[in-house]
């Protein structure tokens, strides 16, 4: 059983500069950073390694962290350029009993971010899910494609904070 | 030369009795035998993460009973247990226990339903009615608290809805009198009947690594043999006072881990979930129930995920607030939504008739996996 101060450590010997922060300010849980380009091999280290054991996801959980630069279009609706998506991953562990946030940020522009469906097949449906919703895209994900949302819904991904309705789909007004 | 062979794709859904909701099934069959299943969800999705981030935090409470409709005391109680930890609100005594007995009489009312479904999808119509006329006891004690029969929006942030009705506790006292002969009735009835034993034991095995891999909980993870329980192992509320066992599957009649076993977890849930209704219901303190709600209810910024043991399996919010009066992202890990990836590794090599059998041991809620 380990607290997050000493997992970061930990993380942070193995790995270096992919760890990028301890973040402590939450009234809850500690979270720690990682580059999103190496979070399969984190992720595989977590679940692998004697002291951490964390054989389970619990929820993989995408966010649209709106901090990019809002222009307001003559609706008042408003569109976001710039800024981060970021996934969020709950870990815990069945054995060692101890728990783990992990969070991976990565350009609202271009979101691409490692899969962990090699390492944790839960997130198969997660990952999905979050490119459902905030098109975050999972590299090497074997099936992406949309999961709530019709296949092929093509006005955007809901969950973002500057998701417009479109007027039509398939000939039906959106809109009601 | 041999015979030109090639598999079939046959759509079991969206409209399908035994799909409890509307869920779409694609199998790939040769013959009898299932290749592959790849289910469709999507069905019933009615945006409630959207809506939640325009909501403010109590408003959200009644969109979450709409999540398991057959679960929504447990909903509410997984919703207000996180707001409680982010907003570090003391709830009083009185209020604990009562949400306490309610996710249990909840749990008991919910696995009657997963019980008689499941025997009902498979051909055993006669338990389903007994099942139900017990439920129906329990949705009178729920309406007598609240007004409500399904969807309760009974648990606040703080407290409750509304205080116990004075005959609640006499009733629930004549609730588990009247229950626990039931149960050894079921088992007669149900459970130890030749032909449901044939339907069921040893079909849809799923081995405990494979559950923790595909992060499966609640009766699916038990029924493998591993007692993983939140409310034992990260407590919330007071269940860490509470005297229960957490049952598991042991193989009685086929292999640990098969329909069978899911299916006989549930049965033994029940008889715990009446033990600690007993410890609970004799003791409940005074007090008033709405004297910690918050005037105003203004998170401090930042994130919180709290889980709390539905029915189905682990019930999780991921919550972030920006210090605002709405959340600025709320995800619920549906306990169903994950246990329902498990549907095509459970079926493969199993016949058409038995997707059925392993669907209903399941036990899904489109509810919640569609969100």
């Amino acid at each position: 059983m380990k607290n997050p101060e000493e997992i970061f450590e930990l993380l942070k010997k193995e790995f270096g500069e992919i760890i990028l922060g301890l973040d402590k300010d939450t009234p809850v849980d500690p979270i720690i950073s990682v580059d999103p380009k190496h979070i399969q091999k984190v992720g595989a280290f977590l679940r692998d390694n004697e002291d951490f054991k964390f054989d389970n996801l619990m929820v993989l959980s995408g966010v649209d962290d709106a901090n990019g630069t809002k222009t307001k279009d003559e609706d008042g609706m408003d569109t976001i350029s710039g800024g981060t998506l970021s996934v969020y991953y709950h870990l815990h562990s069945t054995k060692l009993k101890h728990k783990i946030t992990i969070k991976t940020s990565t350009y609202r522009e271009n979101p691409e971010v490692e899969s962990v469906y090699n390492v944790w097949r839960t997130s198969d449906w997660h990952e999905r899910e979050a490119f459902d919703m905030f098109g975050i895209i999972f590299k090497n994900h074997p099936d992406l494609r949309r999961i709530l949302m019709p296949y092929d819904w093509e006005a955007g991904f809901p969950l973002r904070k500057d998701y417009k309705n479109p007027e039509f789909y398939q000939g039906m007004k959106v809109p009601y | 030369m041999a015979l030109k062979t090639e598999t079939m794709v046959l759509n079991m859904g969206p409209q399908h009795p035994s799909t409890h909701g509307v869920l779409r099934l694609e199998l790939e069959i040769e013959g009898e035998l299932i290749i592959s299943v790849k289910p469709h969800i999507g069905y019933l999705h009615r945006c409630f993460e959207k809506h939640a981030e325009a909501m403010t935090y109590p408003q959200v409470i009644p969109y979450t009973d709409r999540l398991d409709y057959l679960a929504a005391m447990g909903n509410n109680f997984g919703y207000v247990v996180a707001m409680e930890k982010l907003m570090g609100i003391q709830v009083p005594e009185r209020v604990e226990y009562i949400r306490v007995i309610m996710a249990e009489l909840q749990r008991i009312a919910s696995h009657l339903v997963a019980i008689a479904t499941n025997g009902a999808d498979i051909g055993a119509l006669t338990p389903f009615l007994y099942l139900f006329r017990d439920r129906e006891y329990i949705l009178s004690l729920f309406e007598m608290t609240c007004g409500a029969r399904m969807l309760y929006n009974y648990m606040w942030i703080g407290g409750l809805s509304h205080d116990i009705h004075p005959d609640f506790v006499r009733k629930t006292k004549e609730f588990i009198n009247h229950f626990r002969p039931t149960v050894v009735e079921l088992n007669n009835l149900l459970t130890f009947n030749k032909i449901f034993i044939e339907r069921t034991a040893n079909i849809g095995v799923l081995p405990v690594d494979t559950a923790i891999n595909f992060g499966a909980s609640g009766p699916v993870l038990r029924g493998s043999g591993l007692a993983f329980d939140v409310r034992r192992e990260d407590p919330y509320s007071i269940y860490n006072r509470l005297n229960f066992e957490i049952p598991t599957g042991k193989g009685l009649v086929g292999t640990v881990g098969d329909c069978w076993d899911r299916y006989y977890v549930r049965v033994l849930e029940m008889e715990q979930s009446l033990r600690i209704i007993e410890q609970l219901i004799d003791s409940i303190p005074e007090g008033d129930v709405q004297s910690a709600i918050p005037k105003r209810i203004k998170p401090p910024k930042g994130t919180v995920y709290a889980r709390v043991e539905n029915p189905r399996g682990e019930l999780g919010y991921f919550i972030i607030s920006d210090g605002n009066l709405n959340p600025f992202r709320v995800k619920v890990r549906a306990p169903s939504f994950v246990n329902l990836e498990l549907m095509g590794e459970l079926c493969k090599g199993h016949l058409v008739a038995d997707v059925i059998a392993i669907l209903g041991s399941l036990d899904i809620v489109l509810g919640e996996i569609d969100r």
